[in-house]
Parts: structure tokens; sequence; C-alpha cells
């Protein structure tokens, strides 16, 4: 039985960048950072990648994102993912959680599938609530930080490896299901040159709010239930002393310092 | 200052032996002190299969504790089955708040109750205040270049995760009202069944914590030498971290990660090994209080933010560090 797999992606500032900043409406300028996939969505994808290779299947990538998102979709399909879809529409911008799981929930809504993969979080946003969220809307089994997915297709169940403080937790339910994947899935690969020309014709799918037929008062940044207040900068750290000599003055500026401020 | 029109609830979380998590210990002295700016009441939910010990520990924080008794708590994905617990007790109560921790069970609690009550989050609080009738929340954004305060829009009200360590568990002076509450009607989201439990590493503490952590990079060049940061660790009373860098290589567990895909901590004192500081790192340690770096390139970016930097091989400072701690 081959698997049919969704994995939530989210276009994010690349983090090696560090070219983030607001704009003037405390919203990401979005526009002055290159975007990346967001990383762990990474090691979903390269799971999904690794699942379908042995099971048989297709890899659906989902984002909501603005209308750039589709770039950062191109990269996801050049690593193998078998077609996009791209929620956007301009009244998302400035779209908090609650929306963003209520556009999401819709776009599943309108698929078929076994599994869908949500990254552990993203480093822009660093919440780590949204996968929970879609599946208790959409009432599907809800297995998270998982390090191992082994889905039986035959029998339409899955089993993940769940870390735990002490080891892991090892999780079975029925599929379909939504899993809350780990960097312990495995380090995902680089688009192969053929899998970057392959991606150019790969199916990507543009759905409005319309098309999903959410109102634009009742989800994006119209609706946005919280409000960004202000920001600042944090406190700035103090000078950094450089210490450069023999092993033993080194070890002795350390323990010096570390005295000093009662950590020894 | 408005007051608030109900209580702020915890949700809290248990360790595998039933005692209470210490990141919920963190959050209910948060509620309490927020409830006493709001002039409201703080109160907290334990689901567990036995929740007698965590919810007498709660008491001990917060002055209302409702502690559900759930069989299904056990041997099922704890976090949904909570959270729909916790749900139908705040259906019909007030809330003004509802605070959860922001690891993954906290995560999952957070989310499936956004879901269940129709309530929006602010995600991964690095402080919170009570403003304007509801709380005011700062987080850590583009790898803690910026810090953002966000708030809920008027009239609303939502839940609020908070990160590990930002918030010191300080006991009240009275003991809180403990309410027993058995486990009743269906649980309507999938249950998720736990088939096999295993334990790995000998269970060391936390490493979110610790006091003190000593962490290895790619410089530590193996699972040998990670001895040493081992022993330095051993000598200082703290934990051992790591790089992604020294994760990925197989050299120490996943769990033991700090950084972007690994854990945020924020121990007193930071002795990092052979670690350049590359951001993704950095997000992970960089408010610790005191940031030591043992690296041969005077030029990488731990420089930048560590208030010490000794440029040499780590081997060999490390060796001359045991044997200065031991002379002290």
């Amino acid at each position: 039985m081959p698997l049919r797999i969704v994995v939530l992606t989210k276009p994010v500032p690349d983090p090696a960048a560090a070219a983030e900043r607001l704009g003037a409406d405390g919203r990401l300028d979005r526009a002055a950072s290159p975007a990346v996939i967001n990383g762990n969505d990474e090691y979903t994808l390269e799971a999904s990648l690794k699942l379908v290779e042995a099971h048989g299947g297709e890899v659906t990538l989902l984002s909501m994102a603005p209308a750039s998102g589709i770039e950062t979709l191109r990269k996801g399909l050049a690593m193998g993912a078998h077609r996009g879809i791209l929620v956007t529409d301009p009244a998302l911008a400035g779209s908090d959680q609650w929306s963003t799981v209520q556009v999401l929930a819709a776009a599943l809504r309108e698929l078929e599938y076994d599994l869908v993969l949500a990254g552990f979080d993203t480093s822009d946003g660093v919440g780590g609530v949204v996968g929970a969220a879609i599946a208790t809307m959409l009432r599907l089994p809800y297995l998270s930080s998982a390090a191992k997915i082994e889905p039986d297709p035959d029998a339409c169940t899955v089993r993940v490896r769940r870390i735990s403080p002490t080891g892991f937790d090892v999780l079975e339910a029925p599929m379909p299901a939504l899993i809350v994947g780990t960097q312990l899935l495995g380090e995902p690969r680089y688009p192969s040159l053929k899998g970057i020309m392959a991606a150019r014709s790969k199916e990507v799918v543009t759905k409005s709010l319309a098309d999903l037929e959410l109102d634009a008062k009742a989800v994006g940044g119209a609706a946005s239930r919280s409000k960004v207040t202000g920001t600042t900068k944090p406190p700035a750290r103090g000078a950094t002393q450089v210490v450069r000599g023999t092993p033993e003055e080194g070890a002795k500026a350390i323990a010096d310092l570390l005295a000093s401020r009662r950590l020894i | 200052m408005a007051a608030a029109k109900g209580t702020i609830w915890v949700v809290a979380e248990t360790n595998a032996d039933g005692s209470l998590a210490k990141s919920s210990t963190e959050v209910a002295t948060l509620a309490r002190t927020l409830a006493e700016a709001a002039g409201a009441s703080a109160a907290a939910i334990v689901v567990a299969s036995d929740p007698k010990a965590a919810a007498a520990e709660l008491a001990r924080y917060v002055g209302r504790v409702v502690a559900v008794a759930e069989p299904k708590a056990a041997g099922h994905a704890w976090a949904q089955v909570a959270a729909q617990r916790a749900a139908a007790i705040l259906a019909s109560e007030t809330p003004a708040a509802i605070l959860t921790g922001a690891g993954p069970d906290g995560r999952d609690v957070a989310g499936t109750l956004a879901t269940l009550l129709e309530r929006p989050v602010l995600v991964n609080a690095t402080a919170v205040a009570w403003k304007d009738g509801g709380p005011s929340v700062e987080m850590s954004v583009f790898g803690g270049k910026l810090v953002t305060t966000s708030s809920l829009v008027d009239g609303e009200w939502g839940i609020v995760t908070v990160r590990p360590n930002v918030v010191t568990a300080e006991e009240a002076g009275s003991i809180g009202e403990v309410e027993d509450v058995a486990s009743s009607g269906d649980l309507e989201l999938p249950l998720v069944k736990i088939v096999d439990q295993v334990s790995e590493a000998a269970a060391a503490l936390p490493i979110e914590e610790a006091r003190i952590i000593v962490a290895g990079g790619r410089g530590v060049g193996g699972p040998d030498g990670f001895a040493l940061v081992q022993e330095l660790a051993d000598a200082l009373g703290g934990a051992v971290g790591a790089t992604r860098a020294a994760v990925d290589s197989g050299w120490i567990p996943y769990n033991q990660q700090i950084g972007q895909t690994g854990k945020i901590v924020k121990p007193q004192l930071y002795l990092a090994l052979g670690i350049s500081g590359a951001i993704q790192h950095k997000v992970g340690m960089q408010t610790a209080g005191t940031i030591v770096g043992v690296n041969r390139d005077p030029d990488a970016p731990i420089a930048e933010f560590a208030d010490l930097v000794v440029v040499g091989d780590l081997f060999e400072v490390g060796e001359a560090l045991l044997a200065e701690l031991k002379r002290r």
C-alpha cells in the first residue's frame, strides 16, 4: 500500500543570513531576508521521502506563505517531494497562530492522506503549538517529538519513537495521523541537479482564502487575536576578555573569573 | 489597573515518578505572581493516573489545585488526554489566562487546548507581566537579536507557553486547597497508545535544569574527547552539553544538544569547549549568566558574546583547568 504524506513546510528567514528585521507595521519584513525551508521541516521532509522510497507513494508539500513562498516550495520539490500546495492570500499577512491553524486545517480537509508531518517548531516563531492544534481540529491521532516513524501501511497503523526525558516511548496509532518530527529523523538530503531540473515541472497548486471557502474577516491579519506592542534590544553582554598564553595561564584566567562570580 | 475577571490557570506536568515537573513549579510561581498583580487568583490543574504527589506540591505554589485522576493518562500519549480533561474543567470556569510550560509536553497541551477552547496562544515567553487586564509577553526572536512584547487584542483571553528557567520557582507562604476530581465523560480525541518505553542513557540531571553546563563541539574531536568534557562537568558540578555537529557525529546523545533544533538553556555558567558559537548554537545558550569559551580560533563568533575566551588547545587548557580546580 503506497503512502500519501503531506509535509507542512514554512518558509522562514534564513537563520544563517541573520538579516531578519521587522517592518514599520511590526511584522517580519519578509523581503529583507532570504527565505529557506524551516530547518525542522527539512527533517520531516527527509523522513517522508525515505518512507515513500520504502513503501511507494507520494509526498505533498503544504505551505501557507506569501506568493514568494513558491520559491521555497521548489527547494522541497527539488529534494524529491512530488507536488506542492501554496495557500497564499494578501489577507493572510500578519496571521497569528490561530489563523494559521484554521487555514492549514482547511487545506488539509481537501486532501487525502495517510500521514501529516510537521516540524518540532519553526526557527522564527519557536512556538511548536500548531501541529497539536491542527491534529485536534481534524480529530487526527497526534504523535509528537518523533525520532523515528514506522508506518505499517497494510495494517493502516503507524509507530513513532517519541523522545522522552530518559529515552523514548514507542507510540502507536491508526492512520491517518499527524506526526511532529525532530532532528533525529535524520540529516536532510541536498537536492541533486536532476532534482532541481525536475522540480521546475512539478505541480504547485496555489489556493486563496476564497478557494478554501474561508472568510478574510475570520482569519488572517485582520482577525489576528494577538498583537506586537513593542520591541527592545536584548541587554548587551559585557566586553569579552581574550586570553592568549600558556594553557596554565588560560586555566587560571577561567578559574579566577569563576571564583569572582562565585561559580566555584 | 483593571482587575482580571477570572483566574490565572496552570496546566501542570509531572515527572515519570509522579512528582511535579520543575517547569511547572516555575509556571505556577509565575501564575501566582501575575495573579497578585492582577488582583486575581491563581489555580492549577494536574492530570495523571495518580496526581496526588504532584497536586500536593502544586498546592505550595497556588491557592487552588484541581487534581484529576485519569487512568488513561498512563499508557497513552499524555498531553492530549490531559488537555481534554483540563478543557472540561476550564469550560465551566472563567479563566483570565492559561499558562503551560514551553517544553515538548507543555506545547502539546497548549496546542490542543487552543483548539478545544478556541483560544489564541502567545508562545515561548521569556518574561510575562500583567498589563491592561491581560498577559504581556516578552519573547526572544531572530536568534536573540530582538525581544518582542506581545499581548492579546482587546476582549480576548488566551494561553501562554513559558520557557524553562525564566522564572525562579518560589513557594507561597501558605498551602492551597486540593480538590480531587475523578475523570468522567468520554475522551473524544483519538487515544495514542504507548506500546513500549525504552531508557537509553542513565537519567542524569536534565540539561535544562543544570546550573553549570560544560559543552563540547566539533573541536572535541570524538567520543573520547567528551571524557574530558565530562570530567570538567563533574569537577564543576555541572552537566554536559553539545553542539549539533557533535550530536550528528554520534559522539553524544541528542537530548544533550543545545541550540536551534536542540534545547534552549540558561545556566549560570556555560563553558564552551571547541565551539565556534555559530548562530544555530548561540540561540540555545546566549542568555547564560557567564559564558566562557576555549577555542583555537580567536576570531570565532563566540568571541563576540562570551565573557571570556581562552585562545588555545581545548585539551591542554581543559587539563590545566582540571588541575587548577583541584588545587583551589
